[in-house]
């Protein structure tokens, strides 16, 4: 069934590029910080090398670290057995554990949502699949602009599947929330964190949302994740 | 013709001129009633009482100039369009209307109420000492044990708000004591947790990433060089009355 084949190759291609795409990693802490999938200055002028400087090395960064530190003077030991994603689905009563946990993750897939000369529409399945449940790209987008601006406070927009549905979403979540404790594979993100713009946009959120669309999104990778999802997971774990 | 008929347009012509022979209560009272709008009419943007440098180091001109005209001045906006729209609503009995701006009301009028109050205990370094007696320094002793303590205790919760919110120095009227809270998001703090509110720190992002970037902790402890303390007292006292 050409579906299920498109599956398969999205995962052997996510598998090849698994190593340093953080997200697509599903071993247990003590977990990296991913590289970026391009240099710091590679985003500029959409998003300025100094943004995205501090924003990884400084805002993931501890994430990150903090995570493991928690993880790995946890008295419970499971946690040193799971996955990012297996932490986020199972530990939302921890909400120390689950912010840095979630936040570690939401922005090593937030990472590959972009990319120098990114933006345009979307391609292939995930284009048919955006025409059938948004009846239109422009739609879509119009939804995600929407979510993203009326984000009150810290949080971010997301394009997910959602696998009760068996359709694409737009959602959003406050904080370090992530849709697939909803049930709902990520298929795309945007940060919108003020940390995400204020220095190259200060309070002009519409703006940034509009030039991530229009300049930055990487619609390829979002159809890899796209492949995934009715799988029901993000992460490669073969 | 009846009384109402005769009094409402008296009440107006009062209310226009401001009669002396009005009360300021009964003239608020009125106009709220002669007001077409029940949720009282449109909100303004105060202005700083002081320049947009004034509060430099610890904050500079240029996050205060966009702190005050575009991120205070946009919650003024979205209040005064959530307020038109809830009139609107309230007038045609429209629950489930009324219901949906809830989230727009208490984002922009939380917004609105908590800028107000900040800026007002912000004041430029060395205009407002912490008073060495009075009814501040003996609740904060009482509460904090020195002011060493209560900027130890309020700055490491403002620090650890996660993701947007503020810290307040909150007074409890049942208990008469000063209370150190947070809040998220634009949440204000009477209305969430029944305190007064004292004294506020804006630790959302857009309040010190300019000049602080990442660094939260640095922002909270420059921001103590320009509390008006005197202001800060002043609330105190209004609230133990």
């Amino acid at each position: 069934m050409k579906p299920l084949k498109y599956s398969l190759f999205a995962i052997i291609s996510a598998c090849a590029s698994s190593t340093a795409s953080g997200y697509r990693d599903g071993s247990p802490a003590p977990f990296k910080l991913p590289d970026l999938p391009y240099e710091y200055d590679a985003l500029e002028p959409i998003i300025s090398q100094k943004t995205l400087t501090t924003h990884h090395t400084k805002h993931h960064a501890k994430y990150v670290n903090t995570a493991n530190q928690l993880i790995l003077r946890s008295e419970d030991a499971t946690l040193k057995t799971l996955s990012q994603e297996e932490i986020i689905k199972n530990h939302k009563d921890n909400p120390g554990l689950f912010n840095n946990v979630a936040q570690g993750w939401n922005h090593s897939f937030y990472w590959h949502c972009m990319k120098p000369g990114g933006g345009g529409e979307p391609l292939g399945m995930l284009a048919d699949a955006i025409t059938k449940d948004f009846g239109s790209y422009e739609y879509m987008r119009n939804e995600m602009e929407t979510a993203a601006l009326t984000a009150f406070g810290s949080g971010w927009a997301w394009l997910g599947y959602d696998t009760k549905k068996g359709k694409l979403v737009v959602t959003k979540t406050t904080g370090a929330g992530n849709p697939m404790t909803d049930g709902i594979v990520p298929v795309l993100t945007i940060d919108v964190w003020e940390h995400a713009y204020y220095l190259d946009y200060q309070e002009k959120r519409a703006a940034y949302v509009k030039a991530f669309f229009d300049k930055l999104v990487d619609w390829e990778k979002a159809e890899l994740n796209f492949g995934l999802a009715p799988m029901g997971s993000v992460a490669a774990e073969l | 013709m009846s009384a109402k008929q005769i009094i409402t347009p008296a009440l107006r012509a009062a209310v226009h001129v401001r009669s002396s022979k009005l009360t300021p209560e009964l003239t608020k009272s009125a106009a709220a009633y002669l007001s077409s709008a029940p949720s009282g009419g449109t909100h303004a943007l105060p202005d700083l009482p002081y320049d947009y440098a004034a509060l430099e180091p610890s904050i500079s001109a240029e996050t205060m100039e966009i702190h005050h005209s575009k991120h205070h001045n946009t919650y003024v906006t979205n209040l005064n369009g959530a307020l038109e729209k809830l009139d609107a609503a309230v007038g045609a009995g429209d629950v489930s209307a009324i219901i949906g701006l809830q989230g727009a009301l208490k984002f922009n009028g939380g917004g609105h109420l908590n800028h107000t109050l900040f800026w007002e205990n912000l004041c430029a370094k060395g205009s407002s000492e912490f008073p060495s007696s009075g009814p501040l320094k003996e609740a904060v002793e009482a509460r904090f044990g020195d002011l060493e303590g209560l900027k130890k205790e309020l700055g490491a919760m403002s620090v650890g708000v996660q993701g947007s919110g503020w810290g307040w120095l909150g007074f409890d009227a049942k208990t008469g004591r000063l209370e150190p809270a947070t809040c998220a998001n634009q949440d204000p703090l009477a209305a969430t947790t029944g305190l007064t509110p004292l004294l506020g720190i804006d630790v959302w992002e857009h309040a010190y990433y300019v000049d602080y970037r990442n660094v939260r902790p640095n922002y909270v402890s420059a921001i103590w060089d320009v509390i008006n303390w005197g202001k800060v007292e002043e609330r105190l006292v209004a609230a133990t009355k």
